[in-house]
């Protein structure tokens, strides 16, 4: 599958719209979105400088920064934020690849689906965390442990999504399909697993999220020696705080990188999206 | 056993209506309808309803609102169930009958994640013709719908007129034996619904389906039509069916002709008629 863009230079007509706003306002609105961080920046560099809030608490923001820099190339914070993407990975690509053929077709299938309706929604309400020791009984404190509960939290969200995206294709579509003489395996083939593409989109960027937040958590709480979260709750213990924010900011680039690697997917392979 | 006992001796409380023997419609009959009956929310729309829709002609639906035009031809083109009653393509069922339709919304009738050319060979591609074939008879399309836009882009990226005409295309591209268009020009502009009118006209003229046209605007309904069939309020029936002969091809001329003046005129009398009724 190839996005338009690659095949044909379509120029939406929004591009064309702000090319023709006078240039010294264009200028404005790119420096828009790093007004927040740098007034963000600047607080917590004075709040720090007049002793507002202790260093000991609170380290400088420029050191913070240059902890994660260093610590991120090539040190020890690489190889814990190594292994929290990769177990974050692992319970997504998990949860992909079970959860949207198996939404699709529960989807596809009303009756299932109300069948199993309520426990989808019931676990899928449930915080994951709280299945934290079920899982260590089941799998003890292991890796597997971590990859299984974060897996088991993306897993609900993308079968609702990619059920529900199933369930709400658009009627006429499907009607449109059956009227040429189409099979109902064709009607899901070309038409249904289509119009789910876009919510399971949706399910799947939250639920990388999910797994993420699960992974984190249960890094800190699962018996580990490894990971982001080990990582925060290490330093805290021993009062490095340097350390520990720079892991949380390491934690929080990954998640917000994750979501735009998404949204940037979404875009190119379900480019018809809101046309 | 003791169920069928039971059965005889408490027999059943309904009576046993016999069927209505089938009776065919005239000579030229394309469509029978007989004993159309369909309930909505418990009350009747269509009940034991009864039409033959003539072959190689094109009738236009026109009636009250909410009298159920779209709702007949989707229970013909098998789109909404029918609760009772038969119908029949020249004697066969639906099934063996290879039809087209037109939606109105033509936004949610293509298929936004083929282009346009794809949603066009859609049909031909479910029947299993070959890629020379289908070639074959999209380079026949093009050519007879003279198609000035790109078809390599995706529906989305064409204006509503061009997305129609694609998706008229793609009704007509398997050459079925009836078409179906409900309200194709409801969503469109006045220059896009005149092209778009004189390329049915000429479709028709060229290879003479059946056309099946619901529409709400009267000049467009009689302007396209031989035959116009006007229906009352519900239950529906039947109000009346006038013929419209009218030398094809049909031009702008016509519409200020006397014949399709008087041709209106007694369609909208028909209509405020049953309005009122």
């Amino acid at each position: 599958m190839s996005s338009p863009s690659s095949a044909a230079p379509w120029a939406p007509p929004a591009a064309g719209a702000a090319a023709s706003a006078p240039p010294r306002e264009s200028h404005w609105v790119k420096a828009l979105p790093f007004i927040g961080p740098v007034v963000l920046f600047i607080i917590w560099d004075l709040v720090v400088r007049f002793g507002l809030i202790k260093a000991i608490l609170l380290p400088m923001p420029g050191d913070t920064l240059l902890t994660l820099v260093s610590g991120l190339a090539g040190g020890p914070l690489l190889g814990d934020f190594a292994v929290t993407v990769w177990r974050t990975l692992q319970a997504f690509l998990i949860a992909a690849i079970v959860g949207v053929p198996l939404g699709v077709l529960l989807g596809s299938n009303e009756r299932a689906y109300r069948s199993v309706e309520f426990l989808i929604d019931f676990f899928r309400s449930t915080p994951s965390s709280a299945l934290i020791p079920l899982f260590l009984m089941i799998f003890g404190v292991s890796d597997v442990n971590k990859v299984a509960i974060a897996a088991f939290g993306a897993l609900l969200i993308v079968v609702f999504n990619s059920a529900y995206g199933v369930m709400n294709a658009r009627k006429q579509r499907v009607m449109a399909a059956k009227v040429m003489g189409a099979s109902r395996w064709q009607i899901f083939r070309d038409v249904l697993v289509w119009e789910s593409l876009q919510p399971t989109f949706v399910g799947l960027r939250s639920a990388v999220s999910m797994a993420l937040v699960i992974v984190i958590v249960a890094e800190m709480f699962i018996g580990s020696d490894s990971g982001l979260g080990h990582r925060i709750i290490n330093s805290q213990q021993v009062m490095n705080v340097k350390d520990m924010y720079a892991s949380i900011l390491a934690a929080g680039a990954l998640g917000y990188a994750l979501n735009i690697l998404f949204l940037v997917a979404e875009r190119r392979i379900v480019h018809w999206s809101g046309r | 056993m003791r169920a069928t006992v039971d059965n005889v001796i408490n027999g059943p409380v309904y009576a046993d209506v016999p069927k209505p023997r089938f009776e065919p419609g005239p000579a030229g009959t394309h469509i029978t309808i007989r004993g159309l009956t369909k309930y909505f929310a418990g009350w009747p729309l269509y009940e034991n309803f009864d039409l033959d829709i003539p072959k190689q002609k094109i009738v236009s639906v026109f009636g009250p609102n909410g009298c159920g035009k779209s709702t007949l031809i989707n229970m013909i083109a098998g789109l909404i169930p029918i609760d009772a009653g038969e119908i029949l393509f020249d004697g066969k069922s639906l099934k063996d009958t290879k039809i087209g339709y037109v939606f109105q919304n033509y936004r949610e009738a293509m298929f936004p994640w083929m282009r346009t050319i794809d949603n066009i060979a859609y049909p031909l591609k479910l029947e299993g013709r070959s890629k020379a074939e289908v070639d074959r008879r999209m380079e026949e399309l093009v050519a007879s719908f003279d198609v000035k836009f790109d078809l390599k882009r995706y529906p989305y990226e064409l204006s509503g007129g061009q997305q129609q005409t694609a998706s008229i295309m793609r009704a007509l591209a398997p050459n079925p034996e009836v078409l179906f268009l409900d309200e194709p020009f409801s969503a469109l502009d006045f220059e896009m619904t005149l092209f778009i009118r004189e390329k049915l006209q000429e479709v028709f003229m060229k290879t003479g389906t059946t056309m099946l046209l619901v529409s709400h605007d009267l000049e467009e309904a009689v302007y396209l039509a031989d035959q116009v069939l006007l229906l009352t309020k519900r239950p529906t029936r039947v109000a009346e069916i006038l013929d419209y002969r009218d030398a094809r091809p049909r031009t702008l001329e016509t519409l200020s002709s006397a014949s399709f003046v008087a041709m209106k005129k007694l369609s909208l009398e028909i209509f405020q008629r049953e309005v009122r009724r």
